[in-house]
Formats: structure tokens, sequence, C-alpha cells
């Protein structure tokens, strides 16, 4: 049988029994490869095409019958491959496409989905289209023309989209006589231009469409070309680790709860997963609520899934009874995506309405829809010279911008790059109900970071925090110092208090502004309504994070002196700080059990070893030490003075005093 | 295959639909499930189980009942909703015809195919559904080529081939206004060797008529129809019997036969891979009447 297709015309089903077709269909792992085409009208696109399925025996005897017919009718003489892949009457009858039109084929390696999209003026909008699920872009260029605006154009927004592959193929180079040196400088050319762009994988492949030269078949006449044709690569090109494997992202679509008749308990989150691999088992966390479960089961209708991966759709079941429904994220609790209702994105504007200042939209991003509250633009990009218009404050069908959203409440998201479903988004006319836009999360800027809390209570989603960067700097300014937070760790009776303390008198005398927030004093008042398991720890140690990064904002240096015993809340701790670009130093203050049992100021060692006190710090509960502190204090037999002035002199260092 | 975690084909095919029905019981109100018995909305049902179990659909089924049916597909219409314990609703053209709503055609070349359009569009209206699962394919015809996952039918249940919403990513914008709705098509991207080849790999059952059976035919514009009394012969037409199939399960009067000789799951495959003529071209009159005829049905509103 034909190597390339299955519906080879000729081919006998007697060659072969069919059982033995049937089978070698079922067994054959085969995989799916998307890909979009784009090339400006005329380029040979549609012809490009309809000579992949023809060539490559797609093209089935009725289809061909209505090529052939409306060739005749059209009056040319050979046969037109490009009517193969036009669609609709308006588009037959001006002769261009209009929409982006799938089609599909396949080969003994793979299945392929081909996103046509057109090559006229709307082309921006088709092409994000078309290109939004792709895993491979072919962009034709005309050998006559060489590197045309429009090319760039192709090539800028598959870089933007992600697109892992890139095929340049320069076509009718029958035209050109098969000249090397007209493909080797187009290929200089476009390559010059995709520098300064990011594009993984690029391959060039001269092509006539036209005459099938290099598209399915080996062409005779450019003996010099040492690649493959194009359907060899397409078959072969190695799409498996473009997925992302590593984070867990799971959007729950919808809740699967049968009636008490079925089963009353089943409860289950059903959605596709959108990145990592999920396993009963795993530690989860719900975003955006901050829930900490396990999952139970990973469930499907053909049974119990052990390893659930993109772009698998399952239903997961959880141990714990918690508010989980359409719109939350299921994550692994030691990689979270971010939480936020601010951010930079990339847009591209779809709609012939223009964006308007006052008009209601909305965003929807993985299963959540919010209300866009505010969007900035921040610069159009002019995709033939890259350069950035920023007098712009609208935009218009087929712009393409960077833009600071603001939304009505927060979405779960990672960027773009990092992942194609949790990092793209669409806008919709409220009104209207439009499809307005489509936009890519950037990894810039992100101005709140997930800051997980084991208490699950780090959220405050609706209420944005007010404080930006320009009032700090001015606050900068007028103080002429910036704040910090020195966050003192370790068992209790280590000495955290005495050091920070003294620390504390120094600054003053220097006339900085310096605030101790002793763990013991703040369980008095703020925190006086925890306990000492871990979740109130850990509850503990954000509060008084939180109090400490009001300080620090506001030009004080905290400092604190809370045991806290665990190395994930010291590091919430610390990257609240990191998302607002406050400095934050972890001093370990680390002294021997034996010599702060000794000291026992509060007498807790001996209560607790009485059995008075449960869950004491060293004696019945854990401490895990830092393991990079910015300083390491009490275990060089130092005194208090000495420890004081190495404190001070990281603040020196990091340009605090 | 968990090591490389690789999702054959056809279980992405199939992961991407789910996600496509899930999306939509989520963003509309009253969705409907079109059930015709035939080979693509047998795959619907399987989706729909994938999908929503161990609890019942969130929908209701219906079927656009022409009167004109292959009695082995009512049949195993029925069967398979008394199988699953869902509801089915009919929608009867008969009824359409008895109100006066449509007007029969008459003549050898009578079909009920297009009053279809106008039962559907009722149905719709007055179960005020608001999303409508179809089993269309955009491999079938170049027209379904060009439409969405997600297709927005206006006011008149009309389609607008040029203003359609851009689909990007798996975002679906399932957002309508008060008597409108959406044809939701899961299946878009599958073609029919995908639906034969699920089909086995399920172990589905389908009506007996997609197998090879002997039948008292006549040839017409190189079709062969089933002799029945819904179909009136011309002079020049005689009966004859063969052994043929259905490959679509359509309304009588426009539904055509292959010679075949494929009786089993696996055969149906190995013939359709090797097939040489689409679907519809091949059994379906009613695309065959003018160029732009499956544009000019959807656009009234046809599946
Ligand atoms: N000589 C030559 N002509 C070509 C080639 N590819 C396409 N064409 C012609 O270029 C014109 C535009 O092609 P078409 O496929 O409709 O372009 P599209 O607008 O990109 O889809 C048609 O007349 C084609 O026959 C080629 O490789 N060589």
């Amino acid at each position: 049988m034909n190597g390339h297709g299955a519906h080879a015309p000729g081919a006998t089903v007697e060659a072969e029994s069919s059982a033995d077709v049937f089978r070698r269909l079922a067994d054959r792992p085969v995989d799916l490869l998307r890909f979009a085409t784009a090339g400006s009208v005329d380029d040979g696109k549609s012809t490009l095409i309809g000579r992949l399925l023809y060539d490559s025996k797609q093209v089935l005897a009725d289809q061909l019958a209505h090529v052939e017919q409306a060739s005749r009718r059209k009056g040319e003489g050979v046969l037109d491959l490009s009517l193969l892949t036009d669609g609709l009457r308006a588009e037959r009858e001006q002769g261009i496409t209009i929409d982006v039109a799938y089609r599909y084929f396949a080969t003994a390696q793979r299945r392929f989905i081909i996103a046509d999209t057109p090559g006229h003026e709307q082309y921006t909008r088709n092409m994000v289209t078309g290109a939004s699920t792709a895993d491979l872009a072919i962009v034709l260029v005309d050998a006559r023309k060489g590197v045309l605006a429009q090319s760039k154009r192709h090539a800028f927004i598959s870089s933007l989209l992600g697109i892992p592959h890139v095929v340049v193929c320069v076509n009718k180079m029958d035209l050109v006589d098969f000249q090397e040196e007209v493909f080797n400088e187009i290929v200089e050319e476009f390559d010059a231009f995709a520098a300064r762009l990011e594009m993984p994988d690029v391959t060039f492949i001269p092509i006539s469409a036209l005459l099938g030269d290099n598209v399915v078949d080996r062409s005779e006449s450019m003996p010099w070309y040492q690649g493959p044709p194009l359907l060899y690569h397409l078959e072969h090109v190695h799409i498996a680790s473009d997925r992302n494997l590593i984070d867990v992202r799971f959007p729950v679509q919808w809740v699967i709860r049968p009636p008490a008749t079925i089963d009353a308990d089943y409860r289950a989150y059903a959605g596709q997963v959108a990145g990592g691999i999920m396993r009963p088992g795993d530690e989860v966390v719900v975003l955006p609520g901050g829930q900490r479960t396990t999952i139970a089961d990973i469930d499907s209708y053909d049974g119990p899934v052990e390893e659930a991966f993109p772009p698998m759709s399952v239903a997961v079941r959880l141990t714990d009874d918690i508010d989980v429904g359409r719109g939350s994220t299921i994550v692994r609790t030691h990689n979270q995506p971010t939480v936020a209702n601010r951010f930079e994105a990339l847009v591209c504007w779809m709609s012939e309405q223009p964006l308007q200042p006052g008009r209601r939209y909305l965003v929807k991003h993985t299963t959540r829809t919010a209300m866009v509250g505010k969007v900035d633009v921040r610069y159009r990009i002019d995709v033939e010279s890259l350069r950035r218009d920023e007098e712009v404050d609208t935009l218009s069908l087929n712009d393409l911008a960077r833009v600071h959203l603001e939304l009505s409440s927060p979405l779960v998201f990672d960027s773009y790059r990092r992942n194609r479903v949790t990092g793209s988004l669409i806008m919709i006319d409220e009104a209207t109900n439009d499809t307005v836009a489509a936009g890519v999360i950037l990894d810039t800027e992100v101005e709140e970071a997930p800051a997980p809390a084991r208490s699950g209570t780090e959220r405050s989603p609706n209420v944005r925090w007010q404080g930006t960067r320009t009032t700090r700097e001015r606050r900068r300014e007028a103080l002429g110092h910036i704040g910090a937070t020195l966050w003192f760790t370790g068992l209790p009776g280590a000495g955290k208090s005495t050091v920070a303390a003294a620390v504390e008198e120094r600054l003053l005398q220097m006339g900085r502004p310096a605030f101790m927030l002793d763990g013991d004093n703040l369980r008095h008042g703020l925190n006086g309504d925890l306990g000492f398991d871990e979740a109130a720890r850990a509850e503990n140690v954000r509060r008084t994070a939180h109090v400490a990064r009001l300080l620090a904002e506001s030009g004080t240096v905290a400092l604190v002196s809370l045991v806290s015993p665990y190395a994930a809340d010291r590091r919430n701790a610390a990257s609240l700080h990191e998302t607002d670009e406050l400095e934050f130093f972890e001093v370990f203050v680390d002294a021997p059990l034996e010599v702060c049992e000794q000291r026992d100021p509060k007498g807790l060692y001996a209560r607790a070893r009485a059995g008075e006190l449960a869950g004491m710090t060293g004696v019945g509960a854990p401490y895990e030490p830092p393991t990079a502190a910015d300083l390491t204090l009490g275990s060089s037999g130092e005194t208090v003075e000495e420890e004081v002035e190495r404190v001070l002199d990281l603040l020196r260092e990091r340009g605090v005093i | 295959m968990p090591a490389t975690y690789h999702l054959p084909h056809l279980r992405t095919l199939e992961a991407e639909a789910i996600h496509v029905m899930r999306e939509t019981v989520a963003e509309f109100e009253r969705p409907v499930l079109l059930f015709s018995g035939g080979k693509d909305s047998i795959v619907l049902l399987r989706l729909a189980e994938k999908a929503f179990r161990p609890a019942p659909f969130p929908f209701p089924l219906m079927h656009v009942d022409t009167g004109h049916n292959f009695p082995e597909a009512i049949e195993y219409r029925d069967r398979r909703v008394a199988e699953l314990g869902e509801r089915l609703i009919v929608a009867s053209v008969q009824e359409s015809i008895d109100k006066g709503r449509v007007v029969e055609q008459t003549g050898p070349r009578a079909s009920r195919n297009a009053l279809q359009t106008v039962t559907l569009l009722d149905a719709i209206s007055e179960h005020g559904f608001d999303a409508a699962f179809g089993g269309a394919r955009r491999d079938e015809e170049r027209a379904r080529a060009k439409e969405r996952i997600l297709s927005f039918r206006d006011r008149f249940g009309q389609w607008e081939p040029q203003k359609q919403r851009p689909e990007v990513w798996s975002l679906y914008n399932g957002r309508i206004h008060k008597g409108e709705h959406a044809r939701v098509f899961p299946i878009s991207n599958w073609t029919e060797l995908d639906v034969w080849q699920y089909i086995a790999e399920e172990e589905l059952e389908v009506p007996s008529i997609y197998f090879a059976h002997d039948r008292e035919v006549f040839a017409r514009d190189g079709m062969l129809y089933a002799v029945s009394p819904l179909i009136e012969m011309m002079e020049d037409e005689a009966p004859f019997s063969a052994r043929v199939r259905y490959r679509t399960v359509g309304d009588m009067s426009c539904t055509g036969a292959v010679e075949s000789d494929a009786a089993t799951l696996a055969e149906v495959v190995a013939e359709i891979a090797a097939t040489e003529i689409t679907e519809r071209g091949q059994t379906r009159a009613d695309d065959r009447v003018t160029e732009a005829a499956m544009e000019d049905r959807k656009r009234q509103g046809y599946f």
C-alpha cells in the first residue's frame, strides 16, 4: 500500500484482509499534529494545501470531480488545486478565502489538522485564530518577492502565539529557475528578522506548490537542497516535548454530583488537565481559595486513572469535603501559579468595534470569567518593524498591543510562555457578547505572587493593594531611605529577641525608624486568637509577615523575632516582600538546643519537659532550620555586640543603611 | 504508554470533545443533544457518558423525526435511550406538516429533509433550548470546514458565516442573547474514519443498516435508494436486489446506500480506510442539488 495516506486510489482492499487493515489502524500509535498555514494572497497557500492533500492521496474522487468541473468552468488548463480548499460561496465568488478553514488528512505516521488561514487584510485575526492551537506554522514566502512585510507579520504572530515549530516554505521556486542563491538570500533575510523574535525551531524548504517539488516528493530540480520534503518534515517533527508535564494545573469545569438515588456521596471535579502529571495521593491546593487537600481518585468512564496528563479529560475526587467549583484550579502545593487580578498581556484586537474606555468587557480565562475593571494600553506593536507606538489609547481590528489588565476578581494563571492553556485569555464585549480580543499573559511585572499560606487564608482576591510602585518611590525620596524586614528565626530561648532589640536600639540611635515585632507580644493582640498547632503557627507567621511588609514599605526597618519553625512559612514571608521588591533578610539565630534549654528565660522548656506544654518547638514539635539564611548568628560564641555589628554590616552591604 | 505520556490521536480528540461538552453545560442554561440514531450521534452519546457519568446527562436528547426513517434506526434509537435511562424528546416533522408550519413536497424527488429545519427550530424555541449538540464534522463538506465548534444562530436560527466569533485556543465564548442559540459540534475535528475507529474501539452498537445486507433498491443519479412506499419511483427506474450498506442514516427519501460486503465493524473500518469517495458525495442527494447546497441550508438553520 502507498506509503502516504490510506486512500490510495486503485489500492485494493484485497491486498490486505479487512481484519489486517483494522488491526493496523487500531494498533498504530498515531499522534496528532496541528498546523496553521500563513501566506499573503497569491503566495500559493491554497495550492500548497491542495498539493499536500492531492499528492498524499487524500483527495477523494468526488472532491476531485468537483475541482475538475470548477477548473473547467474557470477556463484554466491545469488542475487548480487551490479549489480543493476553497469553501464558502462568497469566497468562490470573490476568489478569496474569508475565514479559517480546517482540513484533515492522515499518513501512516500522523493525523494532521490544518488550520488554513486566509491572507487578506483581516489576516492577523484569522491567523491568531488558526494558530492558537497549532504545533507548527507554515509560513509561505513567494521566491520572487522575498521576505515581505506580510511574511514578517506571520513570523511575529507565530512567535507571539508560542508555536513551537515554524517551517518557512519558499514557494514558486519554478519561477526563479530553482536557483539556490534566491533561496539562500531569503533564508538569510528571514533569519535576520527572526533573530529578534523568540522562535525555537525554524526550518526552510524550497518548494513549488504548483508542480509539487519538495512538497510530498523530493524535487528533481533542486539537487542542491539536502533537507527533506515538507510532508516528511511534518511527519517527523518532534512535538511530544512541547507539552508542559511539570506544573500540575487542573481547571475545574464542572462538578459531577449524581442524585442520591445513584450515589449520594459521589462528588468529582471534571476538567481537562492543562499541565503536569496528576496522581492519586498528590497533595494539592485549590486556588484561588487556597484550601489544601489530597487527590483521592482520578476517575474516568473507563475506570480509575493512575496518571492524568495533558490533554486528558478526567474527573478528580478529593479527600476533603471543601468548596470547589467551576473556576477553581487544582495545583500541587509546592508548585503554584499566580493568583492575581492585575497583569500584563499581549492582545490581538479582533473586533471591528474598537476598544472603548467606557465599555464593559469580560475576560474568560480557563474556566473563569471576570469583569474587566480597567484596560491600559501600554503600546501598540508594529509587527513589521517591531517598533512600539506608545501614543495610543485605543485598539482597532488586527492591532497587536501590550496592555495592563485589571479585573474585578483574580485569575489563576501562568505566563503563556510557560503554559498555553493557563496563559491565554479572550475578551468579550458584555453588550454584544462578541469575542473582541485574544490575549497571552506575560511573565513580567506580576504584581501579586500567590504567597501560599498553610492556613489557606492568604487570599484577598477582590481587594487590590492600592500602594503602587510610584508612591513607594515618592516615599523613598521624601524620607531619604528605604525600609526592610529582618526576620529572626530560631528555637525559643536562642536569643532572637535580645539581638533584635539591640539592633532596633542602634538603628534608632542612627535616626532610622525601626520597630520590633516580637512573636510573644503579637500573640497578645493581633494574634491573640491563635494556638500553636501547625496551621495556627502558619497563620501567626503570615499575619506577622504582613505587618512587617507594611512597616518596611512605610520606610521602617521591621525586626521580627519569631520562632517560625517551618521553612515554608518563612519562604512565604520572604516572597511576600519580594513581590513588592522589598528587602527581606532571614537571620538564623542558631543556638544549640541544650543552650536554649539551659537559658530557658520563660521557663518553657521546663514546662514542656514536665509534659505541661504540648507541641513546644524543639521538644514536642520540629524546627526546620534555614538552609540559605542571609546571616547565621549564635553558634560561634560571639557577643551580642558583635552579632549586632554583623547585622548592621549586612544592612550596609545591601544599601538599607 | 504512560512512560512517554503520549495520548493517541483518537483519545486526544475524545478528550477535546468531552471538554467541549462540559464547557457547554457549564455556560448554557438549557442544552439538548440531537440524537438521530446515526453513527455520529451514537459517538456523541458515548462522549456524554464519558463527560458526565455516574450522574445523569445534564440535558435531554432530541430526535427530529421526519417520519421517513429507517425502522432499524428508530428501533435502535429507542433501545439505546432506554439503556441509558435518559429522556428523549421526539420532534415530529409530520406534526409540523399537520399544523401547517411546512408544506410537504410531492413527486418522485419529494423529501422531508428540508422540512426538518423548521421542526428543529420550532422545537428549540418551544423547549427554550439555548444550545444543541450536533454530530456534524468539518470533514463532511466544504462549508462545514469553516464552521466553529460553538456555532451561533440568531433569533431566526440562522447562521452567518461572515459573522462567526473567533474561536481561539479552547476558550469557548458561550454568551448569547435571549432567543439566540448555539449549535455545538464536539466532534468537529473527527473524520469519518475516526468515528468508525472509535465505534470499534468502544465496541458501540450501531443500527444494522450500517452493515452489509440484501435490500431491494433502485438506481438514481448514480446512487442506490431503498425501495419503499416513501419514494416514488420514476418510469425508467427499476428495482433490483443488491448487497448494500448505508454510510449515513438520514431521511429515507434522500439517503442512498452503497454496495458493500462489509458486515462487521472491522470490515467497515477497512472499507472506509480504502474508500475513494466522501461520505456526503456518495450518499446524500441533498448536497448535490447545487454546489453551495449545504451552505444554503446551514444559513437557514439546518443541523
Ligand atoms: N509558478 C507557480 N505558481 C504557483 C505556485 N504556487 C501557487 N502558484 C500560483 O499562484 C496563484 C495563487 O495561488 P493560491 O494558492 O490561490 O494562493 P493563496 O492566495 O495563497 O491561497 C495561483 O495562480 C497558483 O496557481 C508555484 O509553486 N509556482
